[in-house]
């Protein structure tokens, strides 16, 4: 479905990426983790088309993206969330959503429609004619994803869309993102909330200092010494297993 | 666009048309013509400024290029007068092409891009200020003659039902985009640029597709000031004046909206009549009034005459499902 081959990217001296390689499979849901600043969100943003890497192709459903700007991207069915949530903020519910849904409905009844439906589909259905901005930070999370999911991708990229909920939030949120799996749409997500990332993905790349460290199912990646220390300093692993502590 | 949508524009309109009917007096009508040839600048300016959230400072680039195309084509070609109207309108929107295309793709925004466009209407002023074709500095006359087949009619009221079928279209089309894909697209651009391309805007020809509609709006406005005073030169059509009260009216009567352009023009005329009345001896008291108006609107009324009465009356309509 996607392909991210040997990407690198650099802004001035700084390596931000460095031959990074992904596959992300049609009907998976594939996380990226990694400790903050490991380069997720630059990442994220080379695969939707909003930075042009240094180095390095990305393909999706066999064509090469790379150069494609982001709307080309987004007609061709990969859409994103932000992780700094960007609302319309003049804007109502509704209208937001629509934004997302006039891609594939250029009128606007259906596109209206349309919105609806997603957004009672993400838990939104008693806000629509609210606006945009007076929505709470959970609200906004399900506004981001409703509008990306309105352009009816076939691929979803899904920048910390847990970040910054509480736990029954997340209980909330969880269903609804393998539900949109279920339906047919590829999803790649980045996540710090580890138990949501354990419990969704089947498979998880992790990212650290811009390199990628491991790969592989969620459990064995969890148990990984270079994905301990990553997270946890050096030397942390050693420390921990002898006491038989839960790595998760 | 269903009837619905166009009820309010045919009631305003045609309640303005019987003006003329009451009123007869020569002061009163150019005053009002010359309203409606504002509100016309400032309802192009709405469509990339109130809708698109691309702040122009530089308008005037628009309304003189409409008025000195359609005084060149009459004066030196011999063109028609309907006809060099509709060069002229074209002749504007090129040029907002031709400026939108070369800021927007350079990713100008914000202050830039009103810095820009504030460069190109100056740059504009000086060359027909010194050009040959446009008259120079003593300007140029398009001839008087009275017949409405030259767009000029010897009742004033005649040239306000024009005036105001323009506006009217104008009205027409700003509430087209309003309903529209294309409306849709250019208010996510205002609001957030970055999450509008990640939703498939394709935000350089949504933002090159206002600008021209845009100036194709406000150049209507300077052949229609063309025809009105028979007179065009660098001051006037390149004039900083035209720029400003192109945003003045909008921000003031509410930007974004199909009403503000007019609520504005004409909210800020008659009060600058009403003070050069009572301060008449006070050069460019008008000026300064508009000036505080800015201000007070920025600071109190940032939706404008328009936003500030949705605001205090309680919304009639209940929230549609």
């Amino acid at each position: 479905m996607l392909v991210a081959e040997s990407i690198s990217k650099r802004f001035g001296g700084l390596t931000a990426l460095n031959d990074v390689s992904l596959n992300v499979k049609p009907g998976s849901i594939t996380g990226l983790i990694g400790p903050n600043g490991a380069g997720k969100t630059t990442l994220f943003a080379i695969i939707a088309g909003f930075l042009r890497p240094t180095a390095g192709r990305v393909l999706f459903e066999d064509r090469d993206v790379t150069t494609e700007p982001p709307h080309r991207r987004a007609q061709l069915g990969i859409a994103r969330t932000f992780q700094i949530v960007q609302p319309f903020a003049g804007l109502t519910v509704v209208e937001n959503i629509a934004v997302g849904a006039y891609l594939r409905h250029p009128r606007r009844a259906d596109a209206l429609a349309r919105a609806t439906k997603v957004a009672r589909r993400v838990g939104l259905g008693a806000e629509l004619e609210k606006p945009a901005a007076s929505l709470t930070i959970a609200g906004r999370k399900r506004l981001e994803l409703a509008r990306a999911l309105a352009t009816e991708p076939k691929l979803l990229l899904l920048d910390e869309v847990l970040a910054g909920l509480n736990p029954s939030e997340i209980r909330d949120m969880a269903p609804v993102v393998r539900s949109i799996r279920d339906e047919g749409v590829t999803i790649l997500m980045t996540e710090h909330v580890m138990q949501a990332v354990m419990s969704l993905c089947e498979s998880v790349y992790v990212l650290s200092e811009g390199r990628l460290i491991a790969q592989g199912a969620p459990q064995a990646v969890c148990e990984d010494r270079q994905v301990v220390e990553a997270y946890l300093g050096r030397g942390a692993a050693a420390r921990f297993r002898p006491a038989g502590a839960a790595l998760a | 666009m269903t009837a619905r949508d166009l009820l309010p524009i045919a009631v305003a309109v045609a309640l303005t048309a019987l003006v003329p009917l009451f009123v007869t007096t020569n002061t009163v009508l150019n005053f009002l013509v010359l309203v409606l040839i504002v509100a016309l600048a400032a309802q192009g300016w709405n469509i990339l400024g109130g809708f698109g959230g691309q702040f122009s400072f530089g308008h005037a680039a628009f309304f003189g290029t409409g008025a000195y195309a359609t005084a060149i084509l009459q004066t030196r070609f011999g063109v028609n007068a309907w006809a060099g109207f509709a060069l002229g309108v074209a002749a504007g929107a090129l040029a907002g092409w031709i400026i939108g295309y070369l800021s927007f793709r350079s990713g100008l925004r914000g202050s830039y891009f009103a810095l820009v466009t504030l460069a190109f209407a100056e740059v504009f002023r000086i060359l027909a200020n010194a050009a040959e074709v446009t008259g120079g500095a003593a300007g140029m006359l398009i001839k008087l003659d009275m017949r409405p087949a030259n767009f000029q009619f010897a009742s004033r009221a005649v040239f306000f039902w024009v005036a105001l079928a323009l506006v009217a279209a104008a009205l027409v089309l700003t509430r087209g985009i309003e309903c529209s894909r294309f409306g849709a697209r250019l208010v996510a651009i205002r609001e957030n640029e970055e999450a509008a391309q990640a939703l498939g805007v394709d935000t350089l020809r949504t933002k090159l597709a206002a600008i021209t509609l845009s100036a194709g709006v406000t150049a209507a406005s300077g052949c229609l000031y063309a025809q009105y005073f028979l007179f065009v030169d660098a001051q006037i059509a390149y004039g900083t004046w035209i720029s400003v009260e192109a945003l003045l009216a909008p921000i003031i009567g509410g930007a974004g909206t199909a009403f503000g352009p007019l609520i504005g023009a004409l909210s800020l005329h008659a009060l600058g009549e009403i003070a050069k009345l009572f301060a008449g001896r006070v050069p460019g008291i008008d000026l300064a009034l508009f000036g505080c108006l800015l201000v007070a609107a920025v600071a109190f009324a940032p939706e404008g005459i328009l936003g500030l009465a949705r605001r205090t009356r309680p919304r009639l309509k209940p929230a549609a499902g």
